[in-house]
């Protein structure tokens, strides 16, 4: 294992789109970090015990809030962003610290942050009149004579977005690990086995998790602008309410979200299999894609809760348990 | 006072009827939440399959509503009975999170074979109930049934739990799920009955919605959410809570949506909801 493996890996990732792939597979592989990065953010809260079903809220407000400054008050997305985590920050607050505070966890936790994200959803459609309802609504575009614009944050090279959302998503990982080290982590593990031996012991409870819950719902948001700007198109439905706040929880779930690349794995695995599913079946059968994916979700929930990097480390250590008596005996 | 009109009157007696049916379906939900400890985040896809089930019945093999609408009803008990057998016991010692998600795995899947099934079009049974004036009111036929049935049936469902054996045995293991197994209940069978009678309840409340609205796969995501909402504001697994918790919600969407439009009935009853949670976290009737 001299190799440095890891960085072989990301220098193969980053070098995959100068083989002059096509424009699909290298949408694909952009929209698997965009979700990866999203997944990983939901996953920092989710694995401690906090299992949001509200982060469709954080993602529509960032979505919106940079596409809806720029049509209306042509403010650019630059500082859009910085609103728009503004405004995400205020609402994870807002809903995090009654929470924390009052002590609803479990059921009640996901049941109240899943109103959030149908509020923020319902939000944006009754305001049709600016927002353009359910049917969505697209940026102006600043490439009507430009390549890209830097302050419109609009690039009509999908190499540039690819770059852009891969360092979001080493960003995200970076994140993660940081969080994952943290002594934060170790007392938030503790609070969501046991709260009040937490609690007794001088953890501040609301205060951890409200740290780790503006984390997760910031990371969430830029999430939703870079969605935004790269597919320049929103809609209610994808970037809120309880769809799309459900398939976060589960491609972080599916590919294992106790580990670090486990929603990545998760985002490349879910954007695979739909993707698949599709072309295998094509548009005629209106349906079967989506139901072999649901078949496949709960299958996975069932005999595998830890999710695929989950279970293939958990047999991976195993097997290192039974080789290594051997080895040492033979030598 | 011109907005106390006889049209607030109508709206707020509209969201009386709105607030029966709202109540049925909490109703189902809390029972099978109250005695399996499960969240079924798909049970409005269960009552979109019901309608689907009397739509089929009725308009396409021509049998009349009166056969259509029970057939219905039994084939949601079973799909519910089948829905815990093969989905939520083999998670029923997984974590509680996990029992919530599959279940949302089932919401896509049931939405998904709905699609496939039957297509994306809006379809309608084409039963059309007169309405009825009452001093000045216009109020539908279909809603006052809906209301009368809900509550007919909250009754039943009373009934049953307080006055049978095996009503006594389910509320005993939703007092005690640990103990009740080791006084000689058989907890799996109580299960599949539980489930099986919220089933037949989500199946009850898709007769009861198949007369006022169009059927089309995704129309579960209308009720889903306000329904967990509801039994969460009544208390999970508290009935009476439930039951009083509906009539609030339809109110707040019924006489909202008078005002501004329904999509802001729905905003202020669900920001009334996170409101209420920090308020009283353990529901409206909940104990500690």
């Amino acid at each position: 294992m001299a190799l440095p493996w890891r960085w072989i890996a990301l220098a193969a990732l980053a070098a995959a789109p100068l083989t002059g792939m096509g424009g699909y597979p290298l949408h694909l592989m952009i929209m698997t970090l965009l979700w990866a990065f999203v997944y990983t953010g939901w996953a920092i809260m989710g694995r401690l015990g906090m299992v949001s079903l509200g982060h469709g809220a954080f993602l529509g407000i960032g979505a919106y809030t940079v596409v809806m400054g720029w049509n209306l008050f042509h403010l650019s997305p630059w500082i859009g962003t910085l609103v728009a985590l503004a405004g995400a920050a205020v609402v994870a607050v807002l809903i995090g610290y009654p929470c924390f505070r009052f002590k609803i966890v479990g059921h009640y936790f996901a049941l109240v942050t899943l109103a959030l994200s149908e509020v923020t959803r319902l939000i944006i459609v009754a305001l049709r009149d600016t927002t353009g309802g359910s049917l969505g609504v697209t940026p102006l575009t600043a490439l009507a004579n430009a390549r890209g614009s830097l302050p419109a944050l609009q690039f009509s090279s999908k190499l540039v977005w690819f770059y852009i959302i891969l360092a979001f998503w080493l960003g995200g990982l970076w994140v993660w690990t940081r969080v994952d080290r943290s002594m934060a982590r170790l007392a938030l593990e503790a609070i969501s086995q046991e709260e009040e031996a937490a609690a007794s012991v001088g953890m501040n409870v609301t205060r951890l998790k409200l740290g780790v819950t503006l984390v997760s719902a910031l990371l969430t948001c830029l999430g939703g602008v870079l969605y935004a700007q790269y597919q320049l198109y929103v809609n209610p439905e994808t970037v809120s309410g309880i769809g799309i706040s459900l398939q976060m929880v589960f491609g972080a779930i599916a590919g294992g979200m106790f580990v670090r690349l486990g929603p990545t794995v998760g985002a490349a695995f879910t954007l695979l299999l739909g993707e698949g599913l599709r072309l295998a079946f094509g548009n005629e059968i209106h349906g079967l894609d989506t139901t072999i994916y649901g078949l496949m979700l709960v299958l996975f929930i069932i005999f595998m809760p830890k999710g695929i990097l989950g279970a293939a480390q958990a047999a991976w250590a195993r097997r290192r348990a039974v080789a290594m008596p051997r080895a040492a005996a033979r030598s | 006072m011109g907005i106390f009109d006889i049209f607030l009157l109508e709206a707020v007696v509209n969201g009386l009827l709105l607030g029966g049916v709202l109540a049925l379906l909490a109703l189902g939900l809390n029972l099978i939440f109250g005695v399996i400890d499960v969240v079924w985040i798909c049970y409005a896809e269960l009552v979109m399959i019901g309608m689907y089930a009397v739509y089929y019945l009725h308009n396409v093999f021509g049998w009349p509503l009166w056969l259509a609408m029970p057939l219905a009803v039994v084939a949601v008990a079973l799909l519910g009975a089948a829905l815990h057998q093969f989905v939520i016991r083999p998670v029923l010692a997984a974590e509680p999170i996990n029992q919530l998600l599959v279940t949302g795995g089932v919401l896509f899947f049931l939405q998904a074979v709905a699609t496939l099934a039957f297509g994306v079009d809006f379809r309608n049974v084409g039963v059309s109930l007169p309405g009825l004036s009452l001093g000045g009111m216009h109020l539908s036929f279909a809603r006052l049934i809906a209301f009368g049935a809900a509550l007919a049936s909250m009754v039943g469902v009373y009934l049953f739990l307080t006055r049978t054996f095996l009503g006594t045995a389910i509320r005993a293991i939703s007092q005690d799920r640990a103990i009740m197994p080791l006084m000689g209940v058989n907890a799996n069978r109580i299960f599949l009955i539980t489930s099986a009678l919220g089933g037949g309840l989500a199946g009850l409340a898709s007769c009861l919605l198949v007369l006022q609205y169009d059927i089309h796969p995704a129309i579960g995501l209308t009720f889903g959410p306000i329904t967990f909402l509801i039994c969460v504001l009544g208390g999970l697994g508290n009935l009476v809570g439930g039951f009083i918790a509906a009539f609030i919600f339809a109110q707040f969407i019924s006489v909202g949506g008078f005002f501004l439009q329904l999509e802001w009935g729905y905003v202020i009853a669900f920001l009334f909801f996170i409101a209420m949670m920090f308020w009283r976290p353990q529901g409206i009737l909940g104990g500690k």
